[in-house]
């Protein structure tokens, strides 16, 4: 269990946290998000005692980590932003280090084994950790943490530098591991910290911006009235566009639309924004079915985390979406395996909220 | 502390700073025993053990140039302040390592006393002395030398300042007779490394000198626990 009252770091003139207080519950998963420099991963270090804090009380399992470091530091597993490894030893060598460093009582050999094979490393072992590709870095960092079994796991960014596979994995261990411990894990990703966390505490320049369960997070963050379609007609040329244009504009409570680039053969994307809180995508949907047109596309444009913030801290009443904002496409086989990742660019005129 | 202990003798031989240490060492300190005693035709050891001093005040940086700056650099020093130890374990640990391998150096050294005690009679008192006096010396210098690596964040910058300050702690007794007053010269003096060594080489054990070494010595250690816990605070 966790309890953070009134925590406050200042740098010199600068609030780096500025009176946090949350508390975590045995069994919970605490999603930290917020964007780079928002305090995430300052807060992480006092939580862990490797900084102190300005002001402010930290209790690990009722240990104030001021008070009683070395207990409080022995309930923690903690991976920090970059794992600390010690990159010209084994991974073997590497975790009976941290095994005694930790003072571990539990049966070495035992121990360290389920650990690997909880992370994944047993095939490893006996590598030299420079010679590790970042994946199996990060994993080695994992792995780190969970050495003494400590009941508080704190993770800062935990899948940066894995490939979609690993990442999958990683959130699943998360998961499995949040039943039996007190989890926090940071990220900058809010799908991530959607799919794996309980409770979602949003920072924001050292301030909690919110503090709630994924469900009320994630009402904040539709955003059903802009969306990218992709819209195949007739004669799948130049000619379509024009007319699927007129018709989409022609729905009630529509704003604005653009055709955008081809993305397929005679086939092109339109940028569409309606009304705020008007939900267009069934006039969408039926107006395509009365032209034969198949709609092959649908996307609603994500939120940047700086507009989820805005849509928190002023309810939703102005919502801006980010012209630069990367999107991924993702290709699957007919099995739903996934086969290729494509980062593609949505452009959206700045002038078009006008 | 054990564990840091253990890591640091590992590290010491997988980076290779261990070998070189050693064997230049070895070598120097060889060539000092041909030309100051061999060459001689003496059994009087005490133009190798000078000698040695300076030798040491270039080796010990390179031994500990590495203990905490690169840590630091590398972010593990992450690692070890967030685990269930205090930080005089990490201190001693890495302190005691670079001490170990400085003995194993003088170990090796030993040897010449006994290709000594072969060719001719030797004082065993006074060598044993040498010995020790090296031992007390070298124990002060890697304190100040893993107390600069504490404050440094790269290996060159660390080893490089190490071996000015050691240098300077060296001056002390050549600056303090250009002293014109008096009571600092006479503080100068009092701090002075090497008249405190010379006078083991000399055969003069005396018992202030093993604690001024060893006070140093536990004085940087301090430092290093200081610089270590402001960072937390910073």
């Amino acid at each position: 269990m966790i309890e953070v009252k009134n925590l406050t770091k200042r740098y010199g003139d600068k609030l780096a946290v500025n009176n946090i207080s949350f508390r975590v519950e045995k069994g919970e998963i605490l999603g930290f998000l917020g964007p780079n420099g928002a305090g995430k991963s300052t807060t992480m270090n006092m939580l862990t005692g490797y900084i102190s804090s300005t002001s402010g009380q930290i209790l690990i399992n009722g240990t104030d980590i001021l008070e009683d470091p070395i207990k409080a530091k022995s309930n923690i597993g903690y991976l920090p932003e970059i794992p600390p490894l010690y990159t010209d030893m084994t991974v073997d060598g590497y975790l009976s280090f941290v095994y005694d460093l930790k003072k571990c009582k539990l049966p070495r050999k035992a121990h360290l084994k389920d650990v690997c094979n909880l992370c994944q490393l047993s095939g490893v072992r006996s590598r030299v950790i420079k010679n590790l590709s970042k994946g199996y870095k990060q994993r080695v960092g994992l792995a780190q943490a969970l050495v003494n079994n400590p009941p508080v796991l704190i993770l800062d960014e935990p899948t940066v530098g894995l490939d979609p596979n690993q990442i999958i994995e990683i959130r699943t261990l998360i998961k499995k591991l949040g039943k039996t411990h007190t989890v926090i894990l940071s990220s900058h990703i809010l799908p991530e910290i959607q799919a794996v966390c309980d409770r979602i505490v949003i920072i924001d320049k050292g301030v909690v911006a919110a503090d709630g369960t994924a469900d009320e997070i994630a009402k904040n963050i539709t955003n059903e009235h802009k969306m990218v379609l992709r819209i195949e007609g007739t004669t799948r040329t130049a000619k379509d566009k024009d007319e699927i244009v007129s018709a989409l504009k022609s729905i009630d409570g529509m704003k604005y639309v653009r055709a955008d680039m081809e993305r397929e053969k005679g086939i092109y994307d339109y940028d569409v924004e309606a009304e705020e809180n008007v939900d267009v995508r069934r006039a969408v949907n039926f107006i395509c079915r009365e032209k034969n047109w198949n709609i092959l596309m649908l996307q609603l444009s994500d939120l940047t985390l700086e507009d989820i913030f805005l849509k928190i801290t002023t309810g939703g009443a102005t919502v801006t979406n980010k012209g630069d904002t990367p999107q991924i496409d993702i290709k699957t086989d007919e099995n739903g395996q996934i086969t290729a990742f494509e980062e593609r660019q949505t452009k959206t005129e700045k002038g078009a909220d006008k | 502390m054990g564990a840091i202990y253990r890591r640091e003798m590992g590290a010491f031989f997988t980076s290779g700073t261990g070998y070189v240490f050693l064997s230049v060492f070895a070598l120097l300190s060889g060539i000092f025993f041909c030309n100051n005693v061999i060459a001689m035709g003496t059994t009087n050891t005490s133009g190798l053990f000078t000698s040695m001093f300076t030798m040491v005040l270039f080796l010990i940086p390179i031994l500990t140039m590495k203990l905490l700056s690169e840590e630091k650099k590398n972010r593990t020093d992450q690692g070890l302040l967030t685990a269930p130890i205090g930080l005089w374990s990490i201190v001693m640990g890495k302190y005691f390592a670079a001490l170990t391998l400085f003995m194993i150096a003088e170990s090796i050294v030993f040897i010449y006393s006994l290709i000594l005690a072969y060719l001719g009679n030797v004082a065993w008192s006074i060598l044993l002395g040498n010995y020790f006096a090296m031992l007390f010396l070298g124990s002060a210098f890697i304190a100040v030398g893993l107390f600069v690596s504490s404050v440094t964040e790269n290996q060159i910058t660390s080893a490089i300042v190490s071996m000015l300050a050691l240098y300077a702690l060296f001056m002390f007794d050549s600056l303090s007779s250009r002293v014109s007053v008096e009571f600092i010269s006479k503080i100068m003096n009092s701090l002075s490394f090497y008249s405190k060594y010379s006078e083991f080489t000399q055969g003069v054990f005396s018992l202030p000198s093993v604690v001024f070494f060893i006070s140093t010595a536990f004085l940087f250690n301090f430092f290093t626990v200081r610089v270590l816990d402001k960072r937390r605070w910073g």
